[in-house]
């Protein structure tokens, strides 16, 4: 073959500034070839270098996470991670971020998000059964976040509802560090179809390399590029680079993909997300130790005069790459013909280990793999070795800067509320009205959660989503599963900005905590790493510090990293040129299994009378655990804390503190004791305690199931505002029916007598709205610290968000 | 007797209406891809929500002219029971075995949640499981639920009793609170709420029985 042709002439360092690569990249490039690249090769190099593509900042520091296990069957590398369910079923799941797109294009970049992970999971040969997403908006207040809200949250529906896959469940948070600059995470989880897992590395020599799905157009050219760098206004400008998606396609797919996975055909398969054609053809030669040929005069093109630069950097969507076993092309073609999709043979598997790229019967870019592929170039950083100095100055803070505490209530100093004499009852509205603890039913009341018929859990309606696990063709499919899957995503982005590696700990912890709350057992994690750039100390600081916490958790709560997503330069350059960056957000995903359906727990109050129980660190915890104790004897138990609080930002106008200390061993004692008491049928409901504290967590049982709760807190010393709205400590709230009363003592019991013992606290009761309307009564040494009819909590929880928006919503059915 | 379940690309509760009638309710099901023609056999033919093919233009309107929908035309028109789910529905209008059309919701959302409807069976031969005035509550999933007719027409529906269910909170905007139409014959019914979905005690609730029970026994 002769050398690949010189491109017209081009500016070196306007195209290395285009592609996002440095001068040493290019040096590097050189010498890998052994001359110069022209155009297009540079084009290959610079999406295949991207942090999207090859992690070239954050490699280092995910090599220690743990991802090995004895249910993983895929880990870190494939389109996506696989978990063994046991009885023959396994697990495909992933997520993956849409940060940049959605902030140019809220509507089709959120779309295309998700369309970018359902294609991950068939890609394996898994039928997507269930999507969750993890959003975070600027204040709304601000009507630009109001637009981008509305915009991500209708282009994942417009996908999602018609790609007919069901939205189970998600997390939505706000914060003004994320204006300018929300992040779209979408998760998908898929169950295997096909015998053998499909994977992406190229075999046989000489085989056909099959095209399949849409067209290939100029459309998101260069996204992977444009998702590694920070957002500037100029960035509008970069609309082109985000995609178009067709989920009306896509569900075609779908379809296609399983049946031409089912027929044995398919060698290996490779989604083109981000880098096109570029990264599906490296990826395939470089795993596959083999080369591709790739003939772009035979690539379905949806307009004319396109260049091979073009070709081969679009990220057109809904497109795959196969590899065919010879002789079975035809047939494979016609099963995606009749779905009325694109189906081409593009080119075949070389010996030799290169990427050949043909246009026109010329050679336009030829590029060795392991070139593009293997030892790509790390970004390295320094660790500073202390915290930097504006995080000491929060890990300062104590309680004792707080105004007083009554019995009565608080009188905030700083914020929107200074000076204002609030009530418990009115703190507890005031949080229940914060969008990000607030009821999230305007967001998923626009998302398909049922559709496929297997959704066991609404959206709001426990901690965690559960799907029931019946395949949806085949044998199983008419037969009625009682096993199911659950899956949360989670992260406490306000506790990672004070303490990344406490917040990364929390995320798994209160991921496995939510699993464990509907009866799952925690299996495994996908997490999505959004971050601003690494290039500043604090940056790195942040990146390196969230991974040694998420790595700690997932090994202390074996939950093995199956693969994830890294997002870095989420900021924004305010008009004063300053730049702002995100919260560290490390969104954890994690699925679980469910072994009997019938025993799956909601967070709603069952029944009046059931007595109410807090397990983990109890309310009167201090750190010598002596529960009287004057203030000046003992501190506080470290694993609670107002620090980093929702109560202290929304009601004291502040974010700082060092949040609590996670006690891994402590969690997973908890988990596992609530799931065994779960699969005995001892509990009535549980719900774990999150932003907001005790108070927040009882409203909400009280909103669900329109009962009431009253509790007396334990006396003591401590102030009545940790009491009831500290956070963190492994907590969870259940609720036992007196028929279990015997048996739950009895456990808790026997716990204790192995060493085991479990921490748990009998509150009081579930109450009905006999005469009076139904309401939550808190009190304290025989005085009421708060009571509020449940109506009133339902209100300010439902309306929060709706009303920002100017648009109320009827009271659910 | 066996239930066709009409199929297009973009359909997606298909499978969900074949779970429900076979899965659930324990009848014999066959698909029916979209370039069929033969409905031998069948009992009754459900046309499932989704989004037929893509519905860029507008929902139903290029399905109504796929070759299966000539038969189920001359299926209905002889008789036969056709039940017509969300998108089903949309496609009823389009091909005119209903009248009036289903646009965009009022507030332009897509809408995921339980509705309470008020069913009124008169001459359906899909509801003769209800009783008259009975409140049941049924999830709907749509983006395009809102049934718009002229009001004389409107009128005329009511007068023969073709308006079988009505939302008891209208949350799209239709007109009369339309949430499902019958034809005079009472062998049609289009609806935008989702029976199939309401018929597995593990996912939801069971009002949805009574009617997919309705016909085929």
């Amino acid at each position: 073959m002769p050398s690949p042709a010189a491109s017209a002439s081009f500016s070196l360092p306007e195209a290395l500034r285009k592609e996002g690569l440095s001068q040493a990249d290019y040096d590097e490039i050189v010498r890998r070839l052994g001359r110069e690249p022209n155009r297009a090769e540079l084009g290959m190099f610079g999406v295949m270098w991207s942090e999207h593509c090859c992690y070239r900042n954050s490699r280092p520091l995910l090599s220690q996470f743990p991802t090995t296990g004895p249910r993983v069957l895929v880990g870190p590398g494939e389109n996506a991670g696989v978990v063994d369910l046991g009885e023959g079923q396994r697990l495909a799941f992933k997520i993956e971020s849409h940060n940049h797109p959605s902030a140019v294009e809220p509507f089709q970049g959120a779309a295309t998000g998700v369309g970018g992970i359902l294609r991950d999971i068939f890609t394996m040969g898994a039928r997507p059964i269930a999507l969750l997403n993890a959003l975070r908006f600027g204040p709304l207040e601000d009507e630009r976040n109001v637009g981008l809200m509305e915009g991500v949250v209708a282009g994942i529906a417009h996908y999602g509802n018609c790609v007919g896959v069901p939205t189970v469940g998600g997390e939505v948070a706000f914060d003004p560090s994320y204006s300018g600059n929300p992040l779209v995470n979408a998760m998908a989880l898929g169950l295997m179809e096909t015998e053998e897992i499909v994977c992406s590395g190229a075999e046989g020599v000489g085989y056909p390399v099959v095209y399949v799905g849409s067209t290939t157009g100029r459309d998101g050219m260069g996204g992977a590029s444009f998702a590694s760098a920070e957002l500037t206004a100029a960035s509008l400008d970069d609309r082109p680079a985000v995609q178009v998606g067709d989920p009306f396609l896509e569900k075609g797919l779908i379809e296609a993909c399983l049946e031409a996975f089912q027929s044995g055909d398919v060698v290996a398969a490779q989604d083109m997300g981000a880098a096109g054609l570029t990264c599906s053809c490296s990826e395939m030669a470089a795993k596959g130790g083999l080369g591709i040929e790739l003939d772009l005069d035979r690539v379905p093109a949806r307009e004319s005069g396109m260049t091979a630069y073009e070709f081969l950097l679009s990220e057109s969507q809904e497109r795959m790459l196969f590899v065919v076993k010879p002789g079975r092309q035809q047939a494979l073609m016609e099963r995606f013909t009749r779905w009325g999709l694109q189906a081409a043979e593009v080119g075949r598997v070389l010996e030799e280990n290169v990427v050949r790229v043909l246009q026109h019967g010329s050679v336009a870019a030829e590029v060795p793999a392991s070139a593009l592929a293997d030892d790509t170039p790390i970004n390295h950083h320094t660790l500073i070795s202390e915290p930097p100095a504006a995080i000491q100055a929060h890990w300062r803070w104590s309680e004792a800067q707080l105004p007083q505490a009554t019995q009565a209530g608080i009188t905030p100093v700083n914020g929107a509320l200074a000076g204002q004499s609030l009530g418990w009852g009115a703190v507890l509205l005031q949080l229940l009205d914060d969008p990000t603890i607030a009821s999230k039913r305007w967001v998923f009341r626009q998302y398909d959660h049922q559709v496929q018929a297997n959704t066991v859990v609404l959206p709001g309606g426990a901690d965690a989503a559960v799907v029931r696990l019946r395949p949806q063709r085949g044998e199983g499919a008419m037969q009625a599963a009682s096993r199911g899957v659950a899956a949360v995503v989670d992260c406490p982005n306000r506790w990672v900005a004070l303490d990344p590696e406490r917040g990364g700990m929390a995320a798994v912890a209160e991921a496995a905590r939510n699993l464990s709350c509907v009866g799952a057992e925690p299996l495994a994690v996908t997490d999505n790493l959004n971050f601003p750039s690494p290039e500043t100390p604090t940056g790195y600081w942040q990146l390196a510090l969230a991974c040694r916490g998420l790595s700690a958790a997932c090994s202390a709560l074996e939950t093995p990293v199956t693969g994830g997503n890294v997002s870095l330069y989420n900021e924004t350059r305010l008009p004063d040129g300053q730049m702002q960056p995100i919260h560290p957000t490390p969104v954890v995903g994690m699925v679980g299994l469910v072994s009997d359906l019938a025993l799956v727990r909601g967070l709603a109050w069952r029944q009046a009378g059931d007595a109410i129980w807090l397990l983990g660190v109890p309310l009167d915890a201090t750190a010598s655990s002596t529960t009287t104790a004057s203030p000046t004897a003992s501190e506080p138990d470290e694993r609670v804390s107002l620090a980093g609080s929702s109560y202290l930002e929304r009601i004291h106008g502040a974010v700082t503190g060092r949040p609590p200390l996670i006690d891994l061993q402590l969690e997973k004692r908890v988990q596992a004791f609530l799931r065994q008491a779960i699969a005995e049928g001892l509990v009535a409901s549980a719900h774990d305690l999150s932003d907001g504290g005790l108070a927040v967590a009882l409203a909400e049982a009280c909103i669900a199931s329109g009962l009431g709760a009253a509790l007396e807190l334990p006396a003591g010393a401590l102030r009545p505002d940790r009491l009831l709205f500290a956070e963190g400590g492994a907590r969870v709230l259940v609720s036992i029916a007196a028929a279990h009363a015997a048996a739950w003592q009895q456990a808790l019991d026997q716990a204790a007598a192995a060493g085991a013992a479990i921490p748990a606290q009998c509150l009081g009761a579930v109450q009905a709205g006999a005469q009076a309307p139904a309401s939550l009564t808190l009190s304290r040494g025989g005085a009421t610290l708060l009571s509020l009819p449940v109506d009133d909590l339902r209100e300010a929880f439902e309306q929060a968000i709706p009303r920002r928006l100017g648009q109320a919503v009827p009271p659910s059915a | 007797m066996t239930i066709g379940i009409v199929v297009f690309p973009g359909s997606n509760c298909d499978r969900d209406v074949r779970w429900a009638m076979e899965g659930c309710l324990g009848r014999p099901t066959r698909f029916l891809w979209h370039e069929e023609r033969d409905l031998s056999g069948l009992e009754a033919v459900v046309l499932p929500g989704g989004f037929s093919y893509g519905d860029y233009l507008r929902c139903g309107a290029i399905a109504r002219f796929a070759p299966v929908l000539q038969e189920v035309l001359s299926f209905a028109e002889r008789g036969g029971p056709v039940l017509g789910i969300c998108n089903g529905f949309q496609v009823l209008t389009e091909l005119g075995l209903l009248p009036g059309a289903l646009t965009r919701n009022e507030k332009l959302h897509f809408l995921c949640e339980p509705s309470r409807l008020e069913v009124q069976p008169g001459h359906c031969r899909w509801l003769g499981g209800y009783d008259a005035c009975e409140s049941i509550t049924l999830p709907i999933a749509h983006g395009e639920g809102r049934y718009q007719v002229e009001p004389e027409r409107l009128k005329q529906l009511e007068d023969q009793g073709c308006v079988v269910l009505r939302y008891a909170d209208n949350p799209n905007g239709s007109v009369g609170n339309v949430a499902g139409l019958t034809n005079a014959g009472g062998n049609v019914l289009g609806l935008m709420p989702h029976p199939e979905r309401a018929c597995d005690p593990v996912t939801g609730g069971i009002d949805g029985r009574r009617l997919l029970e309705a016909v085929g026994s």
